[in-house]
């Protein structure tokens, strides 16, 4: 006679793994200890927190800015785009100039200023753009632009443009090439072919051209060309390399097992693959920023961008002026806005390469 | 990859039909041009034809090599135009990449094999600031050292105009020719290289073999342009073009040796490395024959990733150093509106940057046999 399965008494029964916290703080505390695992990684690498620091430095340069503009900097002068300060130097009256700062030549004295003037005498003349100088009722620690406004003002206002753009774009391009890159690898098939057929297309686009194209034709400002950017890049270059890291990913036993489990297309794609690509995504992340702040630049060093002041401005300035070749006479001109595009996009590579040896071990030298 | 082109071009013609109005427009702002003669010049120019009808001239007549007239330059064709503009672009594109490649793959794997050496920082460092370098500032740089400072290279363009007012020659011939001499003696390397392959296995012998063999195509080479009654033109138009291409491949040299480098990195932890060392193999060997073979793989492949670096900085160093190529082309149409030359440019562009792809993909299957199999 067949006894009747008698259930498990509550005793006789696995016990149970007992979650007294609820799932999305069980979820933030997972979260946070890995990137508490990661920042330990990443602290060690000496590359990564140089890059940091320039990236930290420029921010408090960004911060500084709108602090400075309150206090001591008066609007009129310091404004980086209506700003004006009319600099007076004393330049001595010579019959051949060899320094066009300190000295004006006989001729052209006597022609702005007083026809009587003498060799040897010396003048208080507006100069535009003026050297750095701690002197004066307004100092201008960079100089002042051909157009009288403060270098230093511009270039620390140009940062928040920059961050904001580049961040942007590489959010855009990001989320874009992430999701691109693993729906083309969990589906596969004819999914695959056509999103990946439509990164070759992007990628067969060079990408300043086409900007070029668009701005000249078209009024391109910040956000506009941060979210063009942001998409070229996520569904080209971007995209095909982490839908390869997707397929490495969409392969893995627990994938099978979460579609055994009755998981939807959107729950693996989102809860599965996304978060094994994110890494790899953030990597990318880092260098487009960098990417998006230099095409920026080149973008408005060329003028062809509906943008008041950035870095790329700055030296589209100096080159409609004329003080495109005077290299380090004006350097205040060429130098300071060059060097912060470098430095930025140098930071934020160096944040990217670090980050590359915390993703990938193999490339750490221990 | 032709389908793709296809897309390219109607892309191009979205781009110039987005936006509003056409370019009979531009008349809009004179009184002595009625509005009967717009009329008629729209229907001379097919702009009253539905889109789907411009739209199949425009890629009947881009593949026939008509790419209308030039605005800016009134009776030249914007297809004559870019005659002489395309082999400057691409000499330039070309050499400075392959310039950068050679040089970066071979410190690269050097690079990598001196890791934690002082000598492997600089070069790090010096590279991801090259990399990142914000290029028209670099190329400002460059023209302002070793143009003005300096004085060893002219400011830009592409020929000293004075000196070729009573030649024979135009300067589109003459760069043909210099072109068509350099692939020659590439072409004669090649084959030497190959003559030696067969003749002899040993590797040191053969890397002797072929550097005499380098030398000797290069100065026959050499020595073939000096004794020609063309010399100084052909030495002009050498000494405009060093600074742009050296500008140009200093960047992509830095990209080109961090990747080598890193890709030479992973190469080295692999086990068949090991296995090198073990057998007793010298570390040049293992360095060159094992290691470095095997970490070009990934270097190929960013060639097709680089493509497009490679021509937005060749548009940038165009304008920098006023060099008449497709890029300062596009520029300048953009500044005159003139829109056929702006899209011919870009066309050119496009085709250029697929004959690159052609390009990086042949090699790509010539070094891994993985790639011809499949």
């Amino acid at each position: 006679m067949l006894t009747e399965p008698t259930r498990p008494t509550e005793a006789e029964r696995a016990p149970a793994v007992v979650v007294s916290q609820p799932y999305w703080r069980v979820r933030l505390s997972l979260a946070w200890r890995g990137l508490r695992r990661t920042w330990a990684l990443f602290r060690q690498n000496s590359v990564g927190m140089i890059g940091l620091g320039i990236i930290l430095l420029f921010l408090l340069g960004a911060i500084a800015h709108p602090i400075l503009m309150a206090t001591v900097w008066d609007p009129a002068v310091y404004h980086p785009v209506h700003g004006y300060d009319a600099v007076v130097i004393e330049k001595e009256v010579v019959e051949e100039v060899t320094d066009e700062l300190t000295q004006i030549e006989v001729n052209e004295a006597r022609l702005r200023t007083d026809p009587f003037v003498q060799v040897g005498d010396t003048l208080r003349m507006p100069q535009q753009p003026a050297p750095p100088s701690l002197r004066g009722e307004h100092p201008h620690l960079l100089g002042t632009d051909p157009q009288g406004r403060d270098i230093l003002s511009q270039l620390l206002y140009s940062i928040r443009a920059a961050f904001i753009l580049g961040a942007l774009a590489a959010v855009m391009s990001v989320v874009v090439a992430t999701t691109v890159g693993s729906v083309a690898a969990y589906f596969g098939g004819r999914t695959d072919s056509v999103l990946m057929r439509f990164s070759d297309l992007i990628l067969l686009l060079p990408i300043l051209p086409v900007l070029i194209v668009i701005g000249a034709y078209f009024q391109m400002n910040m956000p506009i060309l941060a979210v063009t950017i942001g998409l070229f890049e996520g569904f080209g270059a971007t995209a095909i390399v982490l839908k390869s890291q997707a397929l490495q990913v969409s392969v893995k036993p627990f994938i099978d097992a979460a579609r055994v489990a009755g998981g939807g297309h959107a729950h693996i794609i989102f809860r599965h693959l996304v978060p094994n690509v994110m890494p790899l995504s953030l990597l990318y992340m880092m260098f487009g920023v960098a990417g998006a702040i230099a095409l920026e630049s080149v973008l408005s060093f060329l003028g062809l961008l509906d943008i008041e002041m950035s870095w790329g401005v700055m030296l589209n300035v100096a080159q409609r002026q004329g003080y495109l070749l005077s290299g380090t006479r004006y350097w205040w001109l060429l130098f300071p806005a060059g060097l912060a595009v470098t430095f930025l996009a140098f930071a934020f590579f160096l944040v990217g390469r670090g980050m590359d040896e915390v993703i990938n071990p193999r490339l750490r030298s221990r | 990859m032709a389908g793709v082109f296809f897309v390219f071009l109607t892309l191009l013609f979205t781009l110039l039909h987005a936006m509003p109005g056409d370019i009979t427009n531009n008349l809009i702002g004179n009184p002595n041009i009625p509005a009967s003669a717009r009329e008629q010049l729209r229907q001379e120019l097919g702009l009253d034809l539905p889109l789907w009808q411009q739209y199949l001239r425009y890629i009947t007549n881009f593949f026939r090599g008509n790419l209308g007239m030039s605005f800016s330059r009134a009776p030249n064709s914007v297809a004559s135009i870019l005659a002489d503009a395309i082999p400057r672009t691409v000499f330039l594109i070309a050499s400075a990449t392959i310039l950068a490649y050679w040089l970066g793959f071979k410190t690269g794997k050097i690079v990598a094999w001196r890791r934690g050496s002082r000598s492997e920082h600089v070069l790090v460092t010096a590279g991801v600031f090259f990399q990142t370098v914000f290029y028209p500032w670099f190329a400002i740089v460059m023209l302002w050292l070793f143009g003005l400072i300096l004085g060893w290279f002219p400011l830009g363009r592409f020929i000293t105009s004075s000196l070729w007012n009573a030649t024979p020659f135009t300067p589109r011939e003459m760069f043909t020719w210099m072109i068509l001499s350099a692939v020659a003696a590439l072409a004669v390397y090649a084959a030497a290289t190959m003559v030696i392959r067969r003749i002899t296995r040993r590797p040191t012998t053969r890397a002797t073999a072929q550097r005499v063999a380098g030398g000797a195509v290069v100065a026959v080479l050499v020595a073939a342009w000096w004794a020609s009654p063309a010399r100084v033109y052909a030495a002009d138009i050498v000494h405009h073009t060093i600074l742009p291409v050296i500008t140009l491949a200093i960047v992509n040299y830095a990209a080109v040796m961090l990747l080598t480098r890193s890709s030479m990195l992973e190469t080295m932890k692999e086990d068949y490395i090991l296995t090198a060392r073990a057998k007793g193999l010298d570390e040049k060997t293992i360095r060159d024959r094992h290691a470095a073979r095997n970490a070009l793989l990934p270097v190929t492949t960013s060639m097709v990733l680089a493509l497009a670096t490679v021509v937005g900085g060749a548009i940038v160093t165009e304008t920098i150093f006023s060099w008449p190529g497709v890029g300062l082309l596009i520029l300048d149409g953009i500044t005159m509106n003139d829109t056929p030359l702006v899209m011919g440019g870009l066309a050119i562009i496009g085709v250029l940057a697929l004959i690159g792809h052609l390009v990086a993909d042949v090699l790509y299957a010539v070094l891994d046999p993985r790639i011809r199999l499949a």
